[in-house]
């Protein structure tokens, strides 16, 4: 279900003199099945833009069509948009709130007027999706660890079975171990279901090692849509609007630099990695 | 300046009807002496105990065994709590949380005005704690209009104002962008490099310890790991059995190591990287 942003424009305070152009003029296109990255620094647009991608803000120029309709047009079936494009917010368990895991992630399917039948079975896969083992599932969601509380808020979205699942920020907070477990419970279920991921994150270590593509935004503005290693090559005028590259093509630069015949557009360790060793493995030792 | 001797807290579970469902011991037993002006770090993984071991120092918590002293003060003891809370400020996670004024200069001179600081002495320290986290050149604005690092500077300025001996911050950046990051680090070691002011800083970023004089990581309420960053870093697995992590030039070193290239333990920044490259290669 391909979605299209055609010359996307969103005003905030429009018409009076604080106006603030949080998105200017943005034409995308997002295909089925992306594991996409979207960056920027705070207050580049990016929450704005997530927010129109499941209709919760209207363009106030431009056009937005998923599966080849405008979402704003009058007789679109707006509350089917919002379970198909599933938005997960920073910090979603915040908004946990059930007396155990189980019927917490069943609220979403139960407001889609779906059978009780169908609302269980929907929720027990949600929960398996994010990882969640059987003997959490009547306990009390505010008992569990930061982690799981986070899989378990994600599996209250993909109970409503999106085609496309946004995520803000959803390692913000977490440890190490905590983040990685979350990261790779995501790739694993894209590439179980296929579904559109867009990861909005602030750790470039991140991106570079899960998605495809990687959308930068700056000033409501796309600055690069590209693969992350094409991107993170642009690491001087990154850090220029506030964001950086991974630690690994520093040291990947600064090795060339320091004249080592080494490729720049490395963006994960186990790449980097290979990459010396390759070099360095036709040097002898002095 | 800050000493625990055998500190432990136990937060009691109680299920609804008010029963006691079990204990958590979410501090046990833990040692430290902890100089005038040092930079101490504290890693750790989600409820490993470092927020309730923080709180421990200024006071919001209190012991349930051993005893922690601020500056010589036992901080269960109620006479010294106000001179504890001023001399041992706190900084939390979200920015949002802990700014109060409506423009930057009148929240940071909240806290010196609550202590009764006299108005001519409130501008002063008002003014130099902008000039100390950067900040000074939006003293007018309205602290809404602020990036998040910036909040946050200033949510560290307020705290200086008050002119603490140390600063504990629990996970400062944890909401920031790179540059925020950067912004929030920087102000902070300029506080410990030139103010000479105590730092206590508990973070997830791993990046962000390496400037430290002593880590200390912790498991379970109890400090499991102890040293100097390259001392840390240099346990790579055992870090990671504590569902902790290494900055991403260490972790390079280390799977280079593995590798057999000869490069020395614990290697921290990028330019020690290619020092050591060059040195071999060269």
């Amino acid at each position: 279900m391909t979605m299209i942003l055609d010359h996307v424009s969103h005003a905030y305070e429009s018409g009076t003199a604080m106006q603030v152009m949080a998105l200017d003029n943005i034409s995308l296109v997002i295909p089925d099945g992306q594991f996409i990255g979207l960056i920027g620094h705070t207050g580049s647009g990016k929450s704005t833009l997530v927010q129109h991608l499941n209709g919760l803000l209207a363009p106030t120029s431009g056009n937005i069509y998923y599966d080849g309709r405008d979402i704003h047009d009058e007789d679109y079936p707006k509350k089917e948009l919002r379970s198909k494009v599933g938005l997960v917010f920073q910090y979603p368990e915040h908004q946990l709130f059930e007396v155990d895991v189980f019927k917490d992630v069943c609220f979403g399917p139960k407001n889609l007027g779906l059978s009780q039948k169908e609302i269980e079975l929907r929720a027990y896969e949600a929960l398996k999706l994010v990882g969640i083992e059987d003997e959490y599932f009547y306990q009390s969601p505010f008992d569990l660890s930061g982690g799981q509380k986070r899989r378990v808020a994600i599996a209250g979205v993909l109970a409503m079975k999106p085609q496309v699942l946004i995520l803000d920020e959803p390692t913000a907070g977490l440890d190490p171990k905590g983040r990685d477990e979350i990261l790779k419970q995501i790739a694993a279920l894209k590439a179980k279901t296929g579904i559109t991921v867009i990861l909005v994150s602030h750790s470039m270590e991140d991106v570079a090692e899960y998605v495809e593509r990687l959308i930068v935004m700056n000033r409501g503005r796309v600055l690069y849509d590209d693969t992350p290693s094409a991107v993170f090559a642009h690491y001087e005028e990154l850090e220029k609007i506030g964001l950086a590259a991974p630690q690994v093509t520093y040291v990947m630069n600064e090795l060339a630099k320091a004249g080592f015949a080494v490729r720049t557009d490395v963006t994960t360790i186990e790449e980097a990695c290979d990459e010396i060793l390759r070099v360095v493995s036709s040097v002898p030792f002095e | 300046m800050m000493k625990a001797e055998r500190l432990a807290f136990e937060y009691i579970r109680r299920d609804e009807e008010g029963n006691v469902e079990g204990i958590t011991r979410a501090v046990d037993d833990v040692d430290f002496d902890i100089a005038k002006g040092e930079f101490i770090a504290i890693l750790g993984h989600n409820g490993s105990g470092k927020s309730t071991l923080a709180k421990h120092m200024n006071a919001i918590l209190y012991p349930t065994e051993g005893t922690i002293y601020v500056d010589g003060k036992n901080t269960a003891d109620e006479q010294y709590l106000w001179d504890i809370r001023q001399n041992a400020g706190m900084v939390f996670q979200n920015p949002d949380n802990q700014i109060i004024g409506q423009i930057v200069e009148e929240d940071v001179g909240f806290g010196p005005e609550n202590m009764g600081v006299p108005t001519k002495e409130i501008w002063e320290r008002v003014n130099e704690s902008l000039k100390a986290v950067g900040m000074y050149e939006y003293r007018k604005a309205s602290p809404n209009k602020l990036s998040g690092g910036q909040k946050q500077r200033v949510s560290i300025a307020g705290v200086i104002a008050m002119h603490p001996q140390c600063i504990i911050l629990d996970e400062p950046t944890a909401m920031l962008d790179p540059s925020g990051r950067k912004e929030v680090l920087r102000a902070v070691r300029a506080l410990n490099d030139v103010e000479k002011i105590t730092i206590i800083l508990i973070t997830h970023y791993m990046e962000e310890v390496i400037h430290a004089d002593r880590v200390f990581v912790m498991d379970k309420g109890r400090i499991e790991m102890q040293g100097t960053p390259e001392e840390i870093f240099s346990e790579v697995e055992r870090l990671k059995e504590l569902r902790l992590d290494v900055p991403q030039v260490t972790l390079l070193a280390y799977e280079l190591q593995k590798k057999g290239i000869p490069l020395p333990k614990g290697i921290l920044t990028t330019e020690q990287l290619v020092r050591e490259m060059t040195r071999l290669y060269g």
